[in-house]
């Protein structure tokens, strides 16, 4: 195993930091190891394990919340970077019980198969749809292509994300 | 009780797990975290075959936050998903076979520190000659991987004449020959394996596992850890993907357990994505040659006879590999009349990641062969192979040459639908415009008549508890994979009661909360558990009607179950809630409850080996694919596939949908790109045979931007045997994707690729080839046992082999004989499956 990417022994990869952040619209201080990613840091230290991880490496967007708004690759983001920043996860989504459009129209259209790549799709298309409100098919595609799935050949998801940005310009019209 | 069209089949509802799915609750096995928790990390070979000189985990022990090192040495017994098969250790007892193999397993109280004490543990090896492909296997009798096996390398090998086919051969007009190769791929599922196991309070062992196959799983840490498997229980978290990937027991379940055991605190595992790739257990790299006769016939021409040769590549260890070589051959003669076939399989050992069940189960590998065969024959003598395809599809209620039933076959339907979508006849090239369209069909399992260990025992089984409030559990032992399993559950339940989906609740994958069910493998849930669910939702109603019926003072039979009421069909106002048919029933009978179980039907087939390929039911598929292909760079590009599923009856047509257009994805993904590749270091790097990439960035696989789009219709020709006519659909629209490209690419230049996947760079080899292909040369000479003789249906036969020993254990099965089926006749005059009519 690549072992050699850690040095053994290194106190610095123990070291904690005090951290303070905001993590779904509410402010969280804690302290956390040097060596933590933010994906560790929503996961392990945040319980907040909607989001996913398959690679930690940065190649399949499983791991993909937004800080300030941007989406990023949480498993390559080092959790000391985000002091004083806003995070977004899939928990963050919903409104009390009632679910974000692009959830419910990701249930409804068969988005979700095992669910696993789901997250990191809904918040990348969450980004997109914040800057694209009328989103065309190929900008969808584009927006998406850093999110691998493996169950449902992409295109339910597609339609889920037209059906909620229709859902999301009705709402403001 | 009265009839009345469906409330739930049939309708696009939102899937049961929808919610959790998309809100993050859903529990996938590393979500899952206790009190007290300790952290794994296995050591894994980095040599791919040698001999275990010393392993000394002294120093690992010692390193701060250390619990636990394991090595083989605490685990004598081995395991294996077959009986026959019981080839991996837990942990390497005194060698290793793949660079990945696990060898040392250490615990420590938090994942970083495990980590850093796996390059703590002293390993000293001695290198053994490696074997990098099937055709060394071979070559190299010695050293042998295992001590067990038909001979050397060679894991299995098995031979079936079902007919004289020299015979049938040598009066053909005229013999094909083809040699093919399929390389091999991996599952790759977005969720990275994971286990965590503990300690209950009462001291019995809880294993929380990413596993398609918990029954199975269960029965391994009962056999490696000498438990009683009454003291184990096995919870089938929602796999985040599996395709096959997570259907055997793996080597950290086991380990975790033990150590768990061994300290008393949970013990958890996520492995990294590098070691996913050495799970594997995915695709085996075949090469595969056919040669097959035909006689020309008014409508072109008919197959005469058939024989089929495979060389699978198998890895390091058995797995489900002996199914596996025999499904390289079972299921070829379901699609097309074939009324002689000869099958020849051979598996070898081979020092990479075993290989295994991925979606399709070594079916898709032959499947393309035989495609592309037929595209070449009807090439070479001008006949539509659309046509030719609907011409010869082997008819509903009929046998097969080697014995399968096909009850239900929705073929030609399929081919004419994706013939018509697709402007099939005006469309294409015909190697001159760099645009072709390209066809191909398959055919796949609803779930394996056999299961993997004898027994007579169901393969599914359902148990209801029904409650006062009108809420109805249903109990099933069925994994969720993502393929809509849950879904399935409730929706059959739900049905069958006439109430809303939401007020039934799936309990699934938990071996102390339900009954079994053999796992989501071989596209047997729908059809099995959905059954077994019907059965117990029956048993339900009846005990309700019989309550109701008394209180209304009607005979039961006018009784409907529809809408949450249970009311008088002739009278709708006249009925009660659901809730209070509950209670009714409940004070006649007592406390309410009901299972439910399935078994497949006995299969016709008698001889050694029958076993596999038999089903219950099976789908069929017809793809067309478009391509374009740039002459001077060999730039292949899918711009449009039409995909026509026989699923019997769509219990969701959403789901259905997700599931063509996800094999359709797969499919795409084998034939363009996916490669599970092997490369030999150089002599002064050891000569080691090692993984190309064993990550997510290099394995490519296809992303958003590599979609075509998928136009797909479902046919929906019901089957007695399945649940509300369904039928499977989770992989056989996989199957037909990869010929068709191969097909396609030939209509679009006129070149021929026989191998998968391919690539741009083959295509253009075959473009600069004399003749104009690219493809493996030639069929190695393999030493093949004496073959089993079986006379086809037509031809007199019983099932059994003519020539066969008796066999140790006399199959006979409690099931009934399902009633005498129209015989798939020779090749003259037989019906074609449009004559053969459709169900009533």
């Amino acid at each position: 195993m690549a072992t050699d990417l850690i040095q053994l022994g290194d106190p610095a990869l123990r070291q904690k930091t005090r951290l303070a952040l905001t993590v779904n619209g509410e402010g969280r201080e804690l302290l956390v190891d040097g060596y933590k990613t933010l994906l560790e840091l929503l996961r392990e230290d945040l319980q907040l394990t909607g989001t996913k991880h398959g690679c930690e490496l940065g190649e399949c967007g499983a791991c993909a919340v937004l800080l300030d708004g941007q989406l990023v690759l949480s498993c390559l983001v080092a959790a000391v970077e985000c002091e004083a920043r806003a995070v977004e996860t899939v928990e963050g989504m919903a409104h009390g019980a009632e679910l974000h459009p692009l959830q419910a129209c990701f249930a409804d259209h068969g988005a979700a198969q095992c669910g696993y790549c789901t997250p990191g799709f809904l918040l990348a298309a969450k980004e997109l749809l914040a800057r694209r409100p009328d989103a065309t098919r190929a900008e969808i595609a584009e927006a998406l292509s850093g999110q691998l799935c493996r169950c449902t050949g992409y295109l339910q998801i597609f339609e889920a994300v037209e059906a909620a940005a229709a859902q999301l310009r009705g709402a403001k019209e | 009780m009265s009839e009345r069209a469906p409330n739930v089949i049939g309708k696009p509802l939102r899937r049961v797990d929808g919610r959790a799915k998309v809100t993050g609750l859903t529990r996938f096995a590393d979500d899952l975290s206790l009190p007290g928790m300790l952290h794994m990390k296995l050591l894994r070979a980095t040599v791919p075959h040698a001999r275990i000189v010393a392993v000394d985990g002294a120093r690992a022990l010692a390193h701060p936050g250390v619990k636990l090192v394991l090595t083989g040495r605490d685990f004598p017994v081995p395991f294996g998903i077959l009986p026959v098969s019981q080839d991996e250790h837990a942990l390497c007892t005194d060698r290793v076979r793949f660079v990945g193999d696990p060898v040392a397993a250490v615990i420590a109280a938090d994942e970083l520190s495990a980590y850093e004490a796996t390059a703590l543990v002293d390993v000293t090896y001695e290198p053994l000659a490696t074997i990098a492909d099937a055709e060394e296997a071979l070559r190299t009798p010695e050293p042998r991987l295992h001590d067990y096996g038909d001979h050397g390398n060679v894991h299995k090998a098995v031979a079936f004449d079902f007919g004289d086919v020299d015979d049938a051969l040598a009066k053909s007009e005229r013999v094909f020959e083809d040699v093919m190769f399929f390389s091999g791929n991996t599952h790759l599922p977005i969720e990275q394996h994971a286990t965590l196991a503990w300690l209950d309070g009462d001291g019995k062992l809880t294993v929380a596992s990413s596993t398609q196959t918990p029954h199975y799983l269960h029965r391994a840490l009962a056999k490696v850890l000498g438990r009683p498997a009454s003291q184990i229980r096995v919870i089938a978290t929602p796999n985040g993907g599996g395709f096959g990937g997570k259907s055997d027991p793996f080597n950290h379940e086991i380990v975790a357990a033990k150590a768990a055991i061994a300290l008393g605190r949970p013990v958890k595992i996520a492995l990294t994505r590098e070691e996913v790739f050495y799970c594997h257990r995915g695709r085996h790299p075949v090469l595969m040659k056919l040669r097959t006769g035909v006689r020309k016939t008014e409508q072109g021409f008919e197959i005469v006879g058939q024989e089929l040769e495979t060389l699978l590549d198998g890895g390091a260890y058995g797995s489900y590999g002996v199914a596996s070589t025999f499904y390289t051959g079972a299921l070829q003669t379901v699609t097309y009349r074939i009324p002689r076939y000869r099958f020849r399989g051979c598996r070898t050992f081979t020092n990479k990641p075993p290989c295994g069940p991925k979606r399709g189960h070594g079916t898709p590998q032959p499947r393309f062969a035989l495609e592309v065969h037929v595209d070449k024959m009807c090439a070479e003598l001008g006949v539509d192979p659309a046509k030719w395809r609907i011409d010869n599809a082997v008819p509903r209620d009929s046998l097969t040459a080697n014995w399968l039933r096909v009850s239900s076959t929705g073929l030609v339907r399929c081919i004419e639908a994706v013939v018509a979508a697709s402007g099939w006849t005006d469309g294409r090239g015909l190697g001159k415009t760099g645009r072709g369209l390209g066809i191909a069909c398959s055919s796949y399992l609803c779930g394996a008549g056999l299961p993997i260990y004898w027994n007579e025992l169901p393969h599914s089984g359902v148990q209801l508890q029904l409650d006062r409030s009108g809420r109805v559990t249903a109990f099933c032992g069925a994994t969720e994979i993502g393929q809509g399993s849950d879904n399935v559950l409730v929706a059959c339940v739900a049905e069958v009661l006439g109430i809303d989906p939401l007020d039934v609740r799936a309990v699934t994958g938990d071996t102390d909360l339900g009954p079994v069910d053999l796992g989501s493998y071989s596209s047997r849930v729908t059809l099995m558990m959905g059954n077994a669910a019907i059965q117990a939702a029956e048993r339900a109603r009846a005990l309700i009607a019989g309550a109701v019926a008394e209180k209304l003072a009607l005979p039961a039979a006018r009784l409907v179950f529809a809408d949450g009421r249970v009311f008088d069909g002739e009278d709708p106002a006249r009925g009660v809630s659901f809730a209070e048919a509950v209670q009714l029933a409940e004070a006649k009978h007592g406390t309410l409850g009901t299972t439910g179980s399935y078994r497949p039907p006995k299969a016709p087939g008698d001889y050694k080996g029958a076993g596999v390929g038999p089903s219950p039911a099976y789908s069929y598929s017809a793809a067309v694919v478009a391509v374009e292909v740039d002459r001077a760079t060999g730039w292949l590009r899918v711009p449009k596939i039409w995909i026509a599923h026989d699923i019997g009856r769509a219990l969701n047509p959403v789901l259905a949908r997700g599931q063509v257009e996800g094999s359709v994805y797969m499919g795409l993904g084998e034939a363009l790109m996916e490669d599970q590749a092997f490369r030999r270091l150089p002599p002064k790097l050891s000569r080691a045979n090692v993984h190309k990439f064993p990550s997510m960035l290099e394995y490519k696989s296809p992303g958003t931007l590599d979609m075509p789009e998928i136009e797909t219709i479902l046919v929906e020709e019901p089957d007695p045997n399945g649940p509300f006519g369904a039928k499977e659909v989770g992989q056989g629209p996989l199957l037909p994707i990869m010929p068709a490209v191969a097909n396609a690419v030939f209509d679009a230049v006129g070149v021929r690729v026989d191998e998968v996947p391919i690539t741009p760079e083959k295509i253009l080899k075959a473009l600069g080839a004399a003749n104009r292909r690219f493809g493996p040369a030639r069929f190695p000479t393999i030493a093949w046992p004496e073959a089993l003789t079986v006379p086809p249906p037509w031809e007199g036969g019983d099932g059994k082999a003519t020539n066969e020993p008796p066999r140790k254990r006399d199959r006979v099965r409690g099931a009934t004989v399902a009633p005498p089926v129209e015989q798939l006749p020779s090749a003259a005059g037989a019906p074609s499956a449009r004559e053969g009519g459709k169900p009533q």
